[in-house]
């Protein structure tokens, strides 16, 4: 069984800090790394793989630190975000050189395994620089796949991937993971995290945030409070009757119209409705604020 | 052939800059064979088309598009991370790819060199000059493989390093000879086969000493460097 571990890891540029004292343990499954754009995925994901010391705080494979460490990628797969290939290849001699790289007893055999379980046998044989960009990202995960590690890490694998073939990569990553590899993936995407993995960390402003099971993030995420603009006939009427729901935390009322907190997205997007036809109040504009991933991410942080 | 060398060579032969190393070999065999045609003294075009031209800019210059070309592109184009997540001791990977530098190198410098030795004057002299070329090759893609670990901008600063240190430098300040390949290879061919043509204050030992030096030094600083190669953490 293969365990990646971080304790305390932290990287700094000058003065800027990208992660801060992140620690977490790795293990079989698929792992989703969530967080928005600059959240510093990626320098994790670049501590983890043997990319860059961490400024504190260590990183290591079954006990082996990954940096400055040659050895860990016997063990070690990783798919970088960078869509960088060797265009001058066909896939076959890309994955093949891999194979050979990884002096690998049989290259051959171990090129026609990964190539098939990316289904990519039929453009094999064609050069890299004429593939379509998830094409290109599936000749990379083969190559990163050949020599059947314990750890995989992909840092945005499902980008410039068209539907049919974001579904087929994600049920490669589920059949490695049901078969006892560790898998960690990072993606800004809600989406994509709730549909591959079980288990997500989640990643905010160099922090972790949260983590654990993708359930349980999803349930505080949608229970947190929302904030809604509402434009009506009577606002200030409106305003009377809302202060009286249970599921509205506070209203605040100006020129433009009404801000409401409301503390159930629920019961307070149920009730409105009810209570504008009861009392015979129409309402123009009913606006969710705030509902970009980064207010999310930055309320879970404070949650 | 180690596969790190088949990559490098084919990235090397795939890429359009591959073509930028042929102008300068063939403007030195041109000029050799024009003025042997016209029956210029070879003592007059000797020394301005071997050493001016042909060692003090062909060598480098082509040493410089290889020797940045064989990991430094890789290390612009992300691609050096398919062959660094391979559990391959660094010097591994840094030993091919100077050994593809070298022999790239010496072949297209040092076999135009060779033409115009011997137009200049004997076969013994051309072969003096591809062979002083070749340990040359090797220092100098030593240097500039180093260089591509070291900055960002290799290409740039390996051409201050030709054109101002070797070229500008070295014939106003003499101290500056001691530390410059070209005078090494001068040194070299020189002692190989004596013609007059050529001169230099290095002397032979000191020549010798430094090349090796230069080479392993930079070579080693080269696989040290990238034991610790960084990905910058950059987020698009």
């Amino acid at each position: 069984m293969t365990e990646l571990q971080l304790a305390g890891v932290s990287r700094w540029y000058g003065n800027v800090v990208a992660v801060n004292d992140v620690t977490m343990t790795l293990g079989p499954g698929v792992t989703g790394l969530l967080g928005p754009n600059g959240a510093g995925k990626t320098t994790l994901l670049h501590m983890m793989a043997g990319f860059l010391a961490p400024s504190r705080g260590a990183v290591t494979l079954d006990g082996e630190p990954t940096w400055r460490n040659p050895a860990v990628y016997r063990r070690l797969g990783l798919v970088s975000e960078r869509e960088a290939v060797h265009s001058f290849l066909t896939a076959h001699e890309f994955v093949l050189a891999s194979a050979k790289l990884h002096k690998l007893p049989d290259p051959e055999a171990a090129t026609r395994r990964a190539i098939d379980l990316v289904e990519l046998a039929d453009a094999q044989h064609r050069r890299i620089g004429t593939y379509s960009k998830g094409m290109r990202q599936r000749a990379r995960v083969a190559a990163a796949l050949v020599h059947d590690p314990q750890l995989l890490l992909l840092d945005e694998p499902f980008n410039g991937m068209d539907p049919r073939q974001r579904l087929h990569m994600m049920d490669l990553l589920h059949s490695l993971g049901d078969a006892g590899r560790t898998i960690l993936f990072s993606s800004h995407i809600l989406e994509e995290v709730e549909q591959v993995s079980g288990t997500v960390q989640v990643i905010v402003a160099g922090r972790l945030a949260a983590s654990g099971d993708f359930r349980t993030i999803r349930r505080l995420m949608t229970n947190r409070p929302h904030v809604f603009v509402v434009r009506s006939t009577d606002d200030r009427a409106l305003a009377v009757r809302l202060i009286g729901e249970a599921s509205v935390n506070g209203v605040e009322l100006d020129a433009t119209g009404l801000t409401v907190r409301a503390g159930d997205y629920g019961a307070f997007t149920r009730a409105l409705p009810r209570i504008a036809l009861d009392s015979g109040i129409r309402v123009r504009h009913l606006l969710p604020e705030d509902e970009s991933l980064e207010s999310v991410f930055s309320y879970l942080v404070e949650a | 052939m180690s596969t790190v060398a088949w990559i490098t060579a084919r990235g090397l032969f795939g890429r359009r800059r591959f073509l930028m190393l042929f102008p300068l070999p063939l403007l030195l065999v041109g000029l050799a064979t024009t003025s042997r045609a016209l029956g210029v003294d070879p003592g007059q075009w000797g020394q301005p088309v071997l050493v001016g031209l042909g060692l003090a800019v062909v060598l480098p210059v082509i040493a410089l598009i290889v020797g940045t070309g064989v990991l430094g592109s890789e290390i612009d184009d992300g691609t050096v991370v398919h062959i660094l997540t391979k559990p391959l001791p660094r010097w591994q990977i840094i030993l091919p790819k100077l050994a593809v530098a070298v022999g790239v190198t010496a072949l297209t410098a040092g076999l135009p060199l060779y033409v115009a030795g011997v137009l200049a004057h004997s076969v013994r002299f051309g072969l003096a000059l591809a062979a002083a070329a070749t340990v040359g090759a090797l220092a100098y893609s030593a240097i500039f493989l180093a260089l591509s670990l070291v900055t960002r901008r290799p290409v740039l600063l390996g051409l201050v390093y030709v054109l101002i240190w070797e070229g500008l430098l070295g014939n106003f300040v003499s101290g500056t000879r001691v530390l410059s390949i070209q005078q090494y290879v001068v040194a070299l061919a020189d002692r190989l086969a004596p013609t007059g043509l050529l001169e230099t204050p290095v002397s032979v030992p000191v020549a010798a000493v430094m090349s090796v030096v230069a080479a392993l030094g930079f070579t080693w600083l080269a696989i040290n460097r990238l034991r610790s190669f960084s990905m910058a953490g950059e987020t698009s």
